[in-house]
C-alpha cells in the first residue's frame, strides 16, 4: 500500500543523530516522521559514556539544562597496565570541576528516551518498533521508504540508522565494509549505591570520573578498556579492533577478554561488591576521513555514526557530538531545502558545506591519520611495560643499598630504544 | 597509590565472574518470529565464518564435530561484530523485527 504523506522529511532512527535532526527540524516548525526500530528511543543504543558539551552546547541552547546526565567528568585518569602492574595517572585540572561542565557521563536508553520526549514537544512524530527495510527511488532520487510493509512517501529522507547504516548501503552512499575500519566495544552497567560509588572513586557531590586503560586489556592487540562513573552504576567496558582479534600471537574470544579485565586487581577492587544489571555490545566506526562515504544523495542525507562520524583517538572515543552536530547539521540543510522547494542532490549538498564549516569535519581532517599511528603494538605492551619498570626501580628499596637513580633508570633509554620511541613519537605526531 | 576511605579488596562478587549465560540472563529480550542471523546455504564449512567464535561478545557461534560453525540467535545484542568479521557472503543479517529483539535499558 502506498500512502501519500504530509511529512516533509523522514528521520530513520532514534539515536543522536536522528534526534538532534528531529528536534531542530521540528523546532523551525518542518512535519517530522522518525521511525525507530527499538520499543523506544535508546533501546538500541551503547556508547561508553561521555558526552563533550562544548562543541554542541549552543546546537541546542535549551536542552541541557534538565537534560539526564549522570556526572560530571571532574577526574581524568589514564592506567598503564603491564602483566602484572600499572601505571596510573590522575588529573584533576580545575576548569574540570568549574561550570560550565565540560563533559558528563550519559547512559543512552535515559538519554535517548528524553530527547525523544524533547523532539516530540517540538512536535515531531516518532513511531518506534518500526524497522525500515527499503529505500524507494524514483528516477535516481530517493522518494520515501518502506518499513513494516507499508511504503512511506517523502521530499528528503536523513538516514541516522547507526554504523551498519543498511539504509545509506540502499540508497548507493556507501561501499560494503572492510572489517579494519572497525572496532566492538563491549561493556557492562555494575551497580554500586551512590554513596559507595563517591567513597570508592573520592567523589564530591555529582563529581565524576573517566578511567582510560591501555596495555594488557586487549592483549597487545588495538584497543583498551574504558571505566565511567554514573550516578548509581559504572560503565565498565573494552574496545578492540574487530580484525585484530582475529590475529596473532593471542586470539581469545571477545567476551573473554571483557571477562580478564575485570578480573585485573586494578578493575576488580573499583567494581568489588557491585551487580552486573545489563551487558551490551556494539561496533563502532573507526577509519576516519578514509572510510567516509557520500554524506547525501538526490533526496537522502546521511548523519551520526552512519556517516562513520566516530574516531579513536587513543584516549577516547568520540561519536556522540559528532552524531548530535550532523544530526542538527543535517537539520539546517533540509530546513534551507524546505524553503526552496528544491530537495536534489545540488540543493542537499548544502550539508556537506555546512559539516566542512563545522568542528565535524575539522576534526577528521586533524586526525585523519590517528588511527594508523594508533594501529603500533608498542604501544600496548612496550610502553605499559616501560613505564611499570621504571616505577618500581624507582620506589624500590633493596634489603642492601639502593643503586643511583639515574643509571637506573637511564638502562631503559639506551641509544637503540631512544630510536625506537622517536620512531614511535614520529607516528604519533600525526595525531 | 592511596586508597580512598571507600577502597575495599576485591571480593567474590566480581572475581567470581558470571558465566556468559547469565550475563546475557540480565538482558531484556523481546522474541522475534524469525531469526534475523543465518549462516547461508551451504557456507557453515566456510573458514570466514570460524571468526564469529571469537569476535561475538554473546558467544553465539560454535564449531560441531563435523568442523561446521552453529549459531544459537538467542541472546543476540545486534552489535553487527560477525556481519563485519564473516562478511555478507556466508552471513544473512538484518536487524530483528521491529520492537523485537534486546532491549537495553541503561546503554
Ligand atoms: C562501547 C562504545 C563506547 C563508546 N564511547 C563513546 C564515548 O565515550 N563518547 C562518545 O562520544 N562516543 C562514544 N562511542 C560512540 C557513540 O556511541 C556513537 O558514535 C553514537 O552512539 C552514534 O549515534 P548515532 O545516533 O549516529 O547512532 P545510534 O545511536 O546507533 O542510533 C541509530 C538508531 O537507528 C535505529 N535504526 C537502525 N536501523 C534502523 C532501521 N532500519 N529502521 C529503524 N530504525 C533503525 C537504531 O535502533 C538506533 O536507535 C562509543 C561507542 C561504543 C559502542
Ligand atoms: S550481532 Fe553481535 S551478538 Fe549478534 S550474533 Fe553477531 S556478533 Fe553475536
Amino acid at each position: 500500500m502506498s500512502q501519500a504523506s504530509t511529512f516533509d522529511v523522514i528521520v530513520v532512527g532514534a539515536g543522536l543523530a536522528g534526534l538532534a535532526a528531529a528536534y531542530t527540524m521540528a523546532r523551525e516548525g518542518l512535519e517530522v516522521l522518525v521511525l525507530e526500530r527499538g520499543e523506544y528511543p535508546g533501546s538500541k543504543n551503547v556508547t561508553g559514556g561521555r558526552l563533550y558539551l562544548n562543541p554542541i552546547r549552543d546546537m541546542f541552547p535549551d536542552l541541557w539544562a534538565k537534560a539526564p546526565l549522570e556526572r560530571h567528568i571532574a577526574h581524568e585518569e589514564v592506567c598503564l597496565l603491564d602483566t602484572e602492574g600499572a601505571v596510573t595517572v590522575r588529573y584533576d585540572g580545575a576548569e574540570l570541576g568549574t561550570q560550565p561542565y565540560q563533559s558528563y557521563s550519559i547512559l543512552r536508553a535515559k538519554f535517548d528516551k528524553w530527547l525523544g520526549k524533547q523532539a516530540e514537544r517540538q512536535g515531531a512524530m516518532i513511531v518506534t518498533k518500526s524497522r525500515v527495510d527499503e529505500v524507494l527511488f524514483e528516477n535516481g532520487a530517493v522518494v520515501g521508504m518502506r518499513a513494516g510493509g507499508e511504503e512511506l512517501r517523502t521530499n528528503v529522507v536523513i538516514a541516522a540508522d547507526g554504523v551498519l547504516s543498511f539504509i545509506a548501503e540502499k540508497a548507493g552512499l556507501r561501499e560494503p565494509f572492510k572489517a579494519h575500519d572497525f572496532a566492538v566495544g563491549l561493556k557492562e552497567i555494575i551497580e554500586l549505591p551512590r554513596e559507595t560509588l563517591e567513597a570508592r572513586f573520592n567523589l564530591q557531590g555529582d563529581e565524576g570520573v573517566a578511567r582510560l586503560y591501555m596495555g594488557d586489556v586487549t592483549k597487545g592487540k588495538f584497543g583498551g578498556g574504558f571505566l565511567y562513573t554514573n550516578k548509581e552504576s559504572i560503565s565498565l567496558g573494552i574496545v578492540a579492533g574487530i580484525e585484530a582479534l582475529n590475529e596473532a600471537p593471542s586470539t581469545i574470544a571477545a567476551s573473554q577478554m571483557l571477562e580478564e579485565f575485570k578480573l585485573r586487581p586494578e578493575v576488580a577492587r573499583l567494581i568489588a561488591g557491585g551487580e552486573t544489571a545489563e551487558y551490551s555490545a556494539h561496533v563502532i566506526p573507526e577509519g576516519g576521513l578514509h572510510a567516509f562515504g557520500k554524506f547525501f544523495g538526490s533526496g537522502i542525507l546521511v548523519a551520526g555514526d552512519a556517516a562513520g562520524f566516530s574516531m579513536n583517538i587513543g584516549v577516547t572515543v568520540r561519536g556522540m557530538e559528532y552524531a548530535l552536530a550532523s544530526g542538527y547539521l543535517a537539520a539546517q540543510a533540509v530546513i534551507r531545502a524546505k524553503q526552496k522547494e528544491d530537495y536534489s542532490a545540488a540543493a542537499l549538498s548544502e550539508y556537506e558545506r555546512l559539516l566542512k564549516e563545522s568542528f565535524v569535519m575539522k576534526d577528521f581532517e586533524n586526525f585523519k591519520d590517528s588511527l594508523h599511528a594508533l594501529e603500533n603494538p608498542r604501544l600496548f605492551t612496550y610502553y605499559p611495560r616501560l613505564a611499570g619498570d621504571v616505577m618500581r626501580d624507582l620506589y624500590e628499596i633493596p634489603a642492601g643499598p639502593k643503586a643511583r637513580i639515574f643509571p637506573t633508570i637511564r638502562k631503559y633509554f639506551s641509544v637503540g630504544e631512544l630510536w625506537g620511541m622517536g620512531r614511535d613519537m614520529w607516528r604519533l605526531m600525526k595525531i | 597509590m592511596g586508597h580512598g576511605p571507600g577502597y575495599v579488596e576485591a571480593d567474590e562478587d566480581m572475581s567470581n565472574p558470571l558465566g556468559l549465560k547469565a550475563k546475557l540472563g540480565l538482558d531484556v529480550f523481546k522474541h522475534d518470529k524469525e531469526p534475523h542471523i543465518t549462516i547461508k546455504a551451504g557456507m557453515a564449512g566456510d573458514q570466514r565464518l570460524k571468526k564469529a567464535i571469537i569476535v561475538c561478545p554473546a558467544g553465539l557461534y560454535s564449531e560441531n564435530a563435523q568442523g561446521e560453525v552453529e549459531l544459537t540467535i538467542d541472546g543476540c545484542l545486534e552489535c553487527g561484530t560477525c556481519l563485519l568479521a564473516c562478511g555478507s557472503e556466508v552471513l544473512g543479517w538484518q536487524y530483528p523485527n521491529g520492537g523485537a529483539g534486546v532491549q537495553f535499558r541503561f546503554g
